[in-house]
């Protein structure tokens, strides 16, 4: 069993993003990037089906500029055994995406395709769906348990309120959420290793994919500051405010 | 037997800073078959770089001559400068400054990132075939019958209580015929190779200043890029060396920063609050007003010059850059000695690895022929002149120091103290009433720290070791009143339950990597340690 992971370059967890000052997006320029930690998480489990021997092979994929092979060596780094790089201009959106994958899977024909359930940087959260949608296949979204087995995936699901159990036909689609597992470090030998793994690119455009963008940013803004709370004296005041200053009760 | 993997390597390299790449490009450019290894405990190359940093292309110009074409970020050269000495209200600009203060000269100089400079350098050592492993730190010296055989790696994934976590995997042992130390100043395992072998036997000790930066974003219609601003005087008192920096470059970009000697003797000083409110003097502020800060962070730097600089070289490697002192402080500038030091380093070793020799013994031979030398000594007398006779009387000895003898004193002043030692008890220490935040042009210490974007992975023992929690105790506290919680820029030591039980806490997950608590503890008694790799700021390519 192939199992396909799309991964995204992204600007790192631990750094705190600046509006540009004319709103129309977060500088990004001389910021440290990192694999989307959703996908790190979806890399992790398809590695581990690997080593339990359900998989045979794991493929990374990455579709956006030539420094997202920094991230695929990361996943093969990790354990994936290969990997394609996509090259286009500039972030796709997810219809895009799911188009490009769409055309990835009819050419290496995975019984499995396993993503984060959403990038950190713009949190879409669609990919994964609009893919399943393209296919025509199952869909197992925000995973925290995946058994495979019979041709077959039960993916615990997270939902509202508790845990939804899906079983899918293969191939399926199957999004990572966060507690599905722990990832591994990269360790430095594997690291050195994944420098010799196959990297393979292709121009997106030799996809014959439509990539026009269909959406618009209108403008981007700060999230207002939190104001700076008080302490009150007791609880007399405290009602007293929240009704007469906050208005709330 | 080791778990660890390891690896043979010609020459391993600690520290991917200007003195570690510039070593690493000439070893490759010397002898395209030296294999070469890098590693860097920043999250990536540039991670962990604070510099002010007008830099001079010297030692660019002779590695990489066409370092123009090849693209490097040396973008905004210095047209404007300005020197003052300050008072309280007031600023005196230093007339005549390219003859009173010739280190501090700059044209032909560039305001720059310097972790843009040391991304850009990664490129070009990383085309030359060198191997940068960033995100690894090294942790351990390995030293096999008295030769440094290479360094390990440290131990990922252990946890807080120093078992094993499920996701632990080991260190890897990168063995080199030469290990090269390019940690900076302060570097941990430079301070083990150093005990090692006795290198600072016969040499002054080293003395440090804190530098602690902040970057801003100004209205277009306010800046001057290439402005470089330099202060000393107010609000440090007479005794204590150290004064501000301010420099316009990049797009709408102002670095400002203050360093403040490490041999202060005020226990109540504050190096960042020292740093906050002389950006509320006149000749500061007004470059702050309408813009906003975008980046803060720290590091120490060695001060000592010339008469610190140990021995450089041991049997199996040698120490380049600031891990030996090679910073030119009357200039404020230790990039081009860096790299100058890591280029002669790279000659000595591909010399000894012709003639198989354990110590690359010719780097101190070639340091003493080269610019870099005469520039040092030169320098000299300034820092310490400053240690002895204070601010304004250490002013003038480096003006008749520049002006009459032109840096040829037959005398050598001399550090007598190490900079822990200086420290004044709390009793005898008059208080500093430092101003609030206004959170417009200053800010306090955590909203600062959380601009250098530093994480640690928090299940991880502590990365800074207090040995002995009674002495901290008896001296820090009961003597000095916890000199540690003022002097650390990041807010990693607190001093919980004063009035009734008071002790230690250590936010390790803050620290900032700066050395500081190493270098100042009155006792030495806290060792500074590699954390996870990874681990500490990630300082974005505008730092």
């Amino acid at each position: 069993m192939k199992i396909l992971v799309p991964v995204k370059r992204v600007v790192d967890y631990n750094i705190k993003v600046l509006v540009k000052s004319d709103g129309t997006g977060v500088e990004t320029a001389g910021l440290k990037m990192s694999m989307n930690p959703f996908d790190e998480i979806a890399v992790e489990e398809a590695i581990r089906l690997r080593e339990k021997g359900v998989a045979t092979e794991v493929i990374a994929v990455s579709i956006g500029v030539q420094q997202a092979q920094d991230t695929l060596r990361t996943a093969m780094a990790m354990g994936a055994d290969r990997s394609i790089l996509v090259l286009s201009d500039e972030s796709p959106e997810p219809l895009a995406v799911a188009k490009v994958l769409k055309a990835l899977v009819e050419r290496e024909k995975p019984d499995l395709v396993f993503l984060g359930k959403q990038a950190i940087d713009d949190d879409m959260n669609a990919t994964g769906q609009m893919l399943a949608g393209l296919l025509g296949w199952g869909q197992g979204t925000f995973a925290s348990k995946v058994e495979i087995a019979d041709g077959r995936a039960e993916v615990s699901r997270e939902i509202d309120g508790g845990t939804e159990t899906v079983s899918l036909a293969l191939p399926a689609i199957i999004t990572a959420d966060l507690r599905l597992n722990e990832p591994r470090y990269a360790s430095l030998p594997n690291i050195m290793k994944a420098k010799k793994k196959p990297l393979e690119t292709i121009q997106a455009a030799d996809l014959g994919v439509d990539m026009t963008r269909r959406l618009t940013t209108v403008s981007v803004a700060e999230p207002a500051t939190r104001k700076a709370g008080i302490t009150v004296g007791s609880v007399a005041e405290l009602v007293g405010k929240l009704r007469n200053e906050a208005k709330v009760i | 037997m080791s778990e660890r993997e390891a690896m043979e390597f010609d020459v391993v390299i600690v520290g991917g800073g200007p003195a570690g790449l510039a070593a690493a490009i000439r070893l490759r450019q010397l002898n395209p078959e030296t294999t070469v290894c890098l590693i860097e405990k920043g999250s990536e190359i540039g991670a962990h770089i604070v510099s002010g940093a007008v830099i001079e292309p010297r030692a660019l110009e002779e590695l990489l001559p066409d370092w123009l074409e090849r693209g490097a970020p040396l973008k905004t050269p210095v047209t404007e400068e300005e020197m003052y000495f300050l008072t309280e209200t007031k600023g005196f600009k230093i007339p005549a400054l390219d003859r009173v203060m010739p280190h501090l000269a700059n044209h032909g100089n560039y305001v720059v990132s310097l972790g843009e400079v040391c991304r850009w350098l990664a490129e070009q050592a990383e085309e030359l075939g060198v191997e940068i492993y960033p995100g690894f730190a090294g942790a351990e010296v390995l030293i096999e019958q008295n030769r440094v055989v290479g360094v390990a790696t440290g131990d990922m994934g252990i946890a807080r209580d120093g078992e094993r976590g499920p996701n632990y995997q080991p260190g890897m042992e990168l063995r080199a015929k030469y290990t090269l130390f390019a940690e900076g100043c302060r570097g941990s395992l430079t301070k083990q190779v150093m005990e090692h072998y006795n290198l600072r036997k016969g040499v002054d000790p080293q003395t440090y200043g804190l530098g602690i930066k902040e970057v801003w974003e100004i209205p277009a219609e306010n800046h001057r890029p290439g402005l470089v601003v330099h202060s000393f005087g107010w609000p440090l008192d007479d005794k204590t060396y150290g004064g501000a920096w301010l420099y316009h470059f990049g797009e709408n970009l102002v670095s400002y920063g203050f360093v403040t000697g490490l041999d202060y003797e005020n226990t109540w000083l504050s190096p960042f609050d020292e740093m906050q409110r002389t950006k509320l003097h006149p000749v500061f502020r007004k470059h702050f007003e309408g813009g906003r800060r975008l980046i803060y962070g720290a590091r120490a730097l060695s001060e000592g010059g010339l008469q610190s600089i140990p021995r450089l070289t041991f049997p199996g490697g040698a120490l380049l850059g600031d891990s030996a002192g090679f910073l030119n402080t009357p200039k404020i500038k230790g990039t081009h000695t860096a790299m100058k030091s890591g280029m002669l380093a790279a000659e000595a070793v591909i010399d000894a690895l012709k003639t198989d020799r354990a110590e690359p013994a010719s780097y101190t031979g070639l340091v003493r022929k080269s610019w870099l030398y005469d520039e040092l000594k030169t320098a000299r007398n300034v820092r310490p002149a400053f240690a002895r006779w204070g601010a304004k009387l250490g002013a003038l000895y480096a003006g008749f120091d520049a002006m009459v003898l032109r840096g040829k004193a037959p005398w050598t002043l001399h550090f007598k103290h190490a900079d822990n030692e200086t420290l004044q008890p709390a009793s005898l220490s008059t208080p500093i009433a430092y101003p609030k935040p206004d959170n417009k042009v200053t800010f306090d210490k955590l909203s600062s720290v959380f601009l250098s974007n530093t994480n640690h992975e928090e299940d991880q023992p502590v990365h800074l070791k207090v040995r002995s929690v009674d002495l901290w105790k008896t001296v820090n506290w009961d003597v000095f009143r916890a000199p540690e919680s003022r002097y650390c820029p990041a807010g990693v030591y607190e001093t919980a339950d004063a009035d009734s039980n008071p002790h230690l806490v250590i936010n390790a997950q803050n620290c900032v990597h700066c050395k500081t608590c190493d270098i100042k503890d009155p006792t030495q008694n806290i060792d500074w340690c590699t954390p996870e790799g990874g681990g500490g700021p990630n300082y974005p390519a505008g730092m």
